[in-house]
């Protein structure tokens, strides 16, 4: 008997980014409950928000860190789990100017990430532009999946 | 030392600037964080746009509104699927009104790693002058 899986309806995180996570967000969502920066996915609320997606090799993780210089951010990367640190400074206009806006942020930041499967350390590879922090992370050899051939 | 600002520049509130033309582009639109400021020869604009590239920035001053516009392009494969998504790639857009004459030709604009620097310097009238006094 096939039983179909109506749920979970998307590929879910084990770990730290459970199921109950996912629906808050949705929740949250169709509430329009974003708060603070309009428009920006609920449930984050930390800076820098992080997006990752995965192919069959390699997670790729994607996180908005506009204007920081790459010399300033610690990455480390150690069996499944991901770290990214770092401090965004705005330098200060010493000039007499007077603010009519001051909105954007900074100060020191610190993000961990647990992704389900171990990932090659060693070949990690980080790079930065357009303010836009991108890791390629290889999926460890052990973890990528197997094809099988069934044989008659 | 804190000066009080003044209200040379305003955001662009609904009621007092037409109507902006819809997006033509679906997605989400989101309003940049900016810093604005000034001092007695120019208006400085920073403003934090993660992902525009500089050929997908536009910056229109027309009657005294500023807009700021930027495109980001989706990044990824097609191969990928979402494993967690905290932010959608999506267009910035913000509109401001400046009420102090601007000296078009001299505007200038840095996109680096995300941040946008505007420059605008105003136009040699609307500086204040230094006016001495002198004693008879």
């Amino acid at each position: 008997m096939f039983v179909r899986r109506v749920w979970p309806s998307r590929p879910t995180f084990e770990g730290s980014f459970g199921e109950f996570d996912q629906i808050r967000r949705e929740m949250l969502r169709l509430l329009g409950t974003s708060g603070g920066d309009a428009g920006a996915e609920p449930g984050a609320g930390v800076f820098p928000p992080i997006n990752i997606t995965q192919d069959d090799d390699n997670f790729v993780l994607r996180a908005e860190i506009p204007g920081i210089k790459p010399a300033e951010l610690s990455i480390s990367a150690l069996r499944n789990r991901v770290a990214i640190s770092g401090k965004r400074e705005i330098p200060r206009e010493h000039e007499r100017v007077s603010y009519h806006r001051k909105e954007r942020p900074e100060g020191a930041f610190n993000r961990a990430v647990t992704l389900p499967v171990e990932i090659d350390a060693e070949r990690v590879d980080a790079r930065y532009g357009d303010g836009i922090l991108t890791l390629t992370l290889p999926k460890a050899e052990v973890a990528k999946p197997r094809q099988i051939t069934v044989k008659p | 030392m804190a000066r009080e600002a003044s209200t040379d520049v305003e955001k662009a509130e609904p009621s007092n600037v037409p109507a902006a033309p819809e997006q033509t582009r679906t997605g989400p639109v989101y309003s940049p964080a900016v810093d604005i400021f000034e001092n007695e020869n120019s208006i400085t604009l920073l403003a934090d746009m993660p992902g525009v590239k500089a050929s997908d920035l536009e910056i229109d001053l027309r009657e005294n509104v500023l807009t700021l516009t930027g495109r980001v392009t989706p990044s990824g494969t097609a191969k990928e699927s979402n494993v967690l998504r905290e932010y959608r790639p999506g267009t910035f857009f913000r509109q401001f009104n400046l009420s102090e004459a601007i000296d078009q030709p001299k505007i200038d604009a840095q996109l680096t790693d995300g941040v946008l620097r505007l420059e605008l310097p105003k136009v040699e009238k609307a500086r204040p002058r230094q006016i001495t006094v002198r004693s008879a």
